[in-house]
């Protein structure tokens, strides 16, 4: 969707401002949202896409002024209630007064901490060999998916050249929306500052994203 | 209003807000452990990893070891996965790491324009400005600007090239040994390798200069 969260190339939100001695959270309530999607998505009631999916379909304003774990929470929790994970009337009484649903890999105890502190893997068996190579010049397609898409607006329609084939892996596209993981090959394709932004591009920048074969085309 | 008034009004604001924002956080907890879902017991046990296990000390390690062992370095910009998995010290860590190598023709600088993706195992949970939108927006149009946000300049020649998270690839920047360190033991120099240096913001510190 072309939401407020592709902001790849957009002005006018000021400077880069770090904070020294940064703390690891703000809050406690901040880590207790992180261990809660992480938690929960490891008990197999969300995949990583359909968590981002829910952050990025925050109403723009709310995207917009609330902090990182803020989305975390809010996305979790309407996540959640439209997967019947949780009803409005338990969020609206504090407490469960509604039945559990089934997870499908049950309750998330500490057995289960060790597993989630490595990252999934995505990597798939390939169903089609790669449509492209490295070298190729490839055009990413003028597309607006209205559900999730991993396809930054800002190379929606230039060129550019892939540079590695990173295998086949689930298609965020497709997960998100729990329509399956349907593997698509995955390759870094780069593009020149100028075709981006215009010829008043600096132009010793090169921009690359990683794209799903079903974003590009050939040239 | 003046400057004042609203800066103040926004402090009240911001105050009430959290207040709220932590009693339906700890709601939600209370609906999912009653639910079945979560041990609470099992939540403290996710946040205290991450509070202790990872870190930009993993990738320091990685980074020093490239500095001093040829071969290792050629294996990390080869399959980041496979070579950081040999060294046993550092956390385990997922599928789909990629090293890109700084040099003195090239600046390497790491983004997630669309979210937040980084690699949590070798440098930890991505501090605020990361997960921001000044940063994400900038980075790929204008990142010499925002290098001039963190003090950080560039010969105008020298290419940058930002990575774009944009799917679950990761990616450690691995920047150039400074200069005035020969001889130094991999602990010596893993202490000068800065977390903003492996994302592709900064520099690893001076050897001699103040921590």
């Amino acid at each position: 969707m072309n939401g407020v969260h592709d902001m790849g190339g957009m002005d006018g939100f000021g400077k880069v401002e770090p904070e020294p001695n940064e703390p690891m959270f703000h809050s406690e309530w901040e880590a207790r949202v992180l261990a809660m999607v992480r938690a929960m998505g490891a008990a197999g009631a969300f995949n990583i896409d359909t968590s981002r999916f829910y952050r990025e379909a925050l109403p723009p304003h709310v995207y917009l002024s609330s902090s990182y774990y803020k989305k975390w929470f809010l996305g979790l929790e309407d996540l959640l209630i439209d997967k019947g994970f949780i009803a409005a009337e338990d969020v609206a009484a504090g407490h469960a007064v509604q039945p559990p649903k089934r997870l499908k890999r049950g309750k998330f105890g500490l057995d289960d901490v060790e597993r989630i502190m490595v990252r999934g893997k995505f990597a798939r068996v390939a169903s089609a060999p790669a449509k492209f190579k490295a070298g190729d010049r490839v055009r990413a397609k003028n597309i607006h998916p209205l559900t999730h898409t991993r396809l930054p607006r800002y190379v929606r329609g230039h060129v550019g050249v892939v540079e590695r084939d990173h295998g086949c892996q689930v298609f965020p596209d497709s997960a998100a929306t729990e329509s399956g993981e349907n593997p698509q090959w995955l390759y870094t394709v780069v593009f020149d500052g100028a075709e981006l932004w215009g010829p008043d591009a600096d132009p010793t920048v090169k921009v690359s994203i990683d794209a799903f074969e079903p974003y590009l085309e050939p040239l | 209003m003046t400057d004042h008034d609203h800066d103040h009004h926004h402090h009240d604001h911001d105050h009430s807000e959290l207040s709220e924002t932590e009693l339906r956080v700890r709601a939600l907890e209370t609906i999912l452990t009653e639910k079945g879902y979560v041990e609470p017991a099992a939540l403290d046990a996710i946040i205290q990893a991450y509070e202790t296990r990872i870190g930009p000390h993993n990738g320091a390690q990685v980074v020093a070891k490239a500095w001093t062992d040829p071969a290792f370095k050629q294996a990390l910009l080869d399959d980041a996965t496979k070579a950081v998995s040999t060294l046993g010290h550092v956390s385990r860590v997922g599928d789909h790491l990629v090293a890109v190598e700084n040099t003195p023709q090239r600046h390497n600088m790491v983004v997630c324009t669309l979210c937040s993706c980084y690699p949590w195992e070798m440098l930890g949970l991505p501090p605020v400005w990361y997960k921001a939108a000044p940063y994400r927006s900038r980075a790929v149009k204008d990142p010499r600007g925002v290098l001039a946000d963190f003090g950080v300049s560039l010969p105008k020649e020298t290419e940058i090239r930002v990575w774009d998270s944009t799917a679950e690839t990761r990616f450690l920047v691995l920047p150039m040994r400074p200069e005035g360190t020969e001889g130094w033991s991999e602990q010596q120099l893993a202490e000068l390798v800065t977390r903003d240096s492996m994302i592709g913001t900064g520099f690893p510190k001076t050897p001699g200069a103040p921590s």
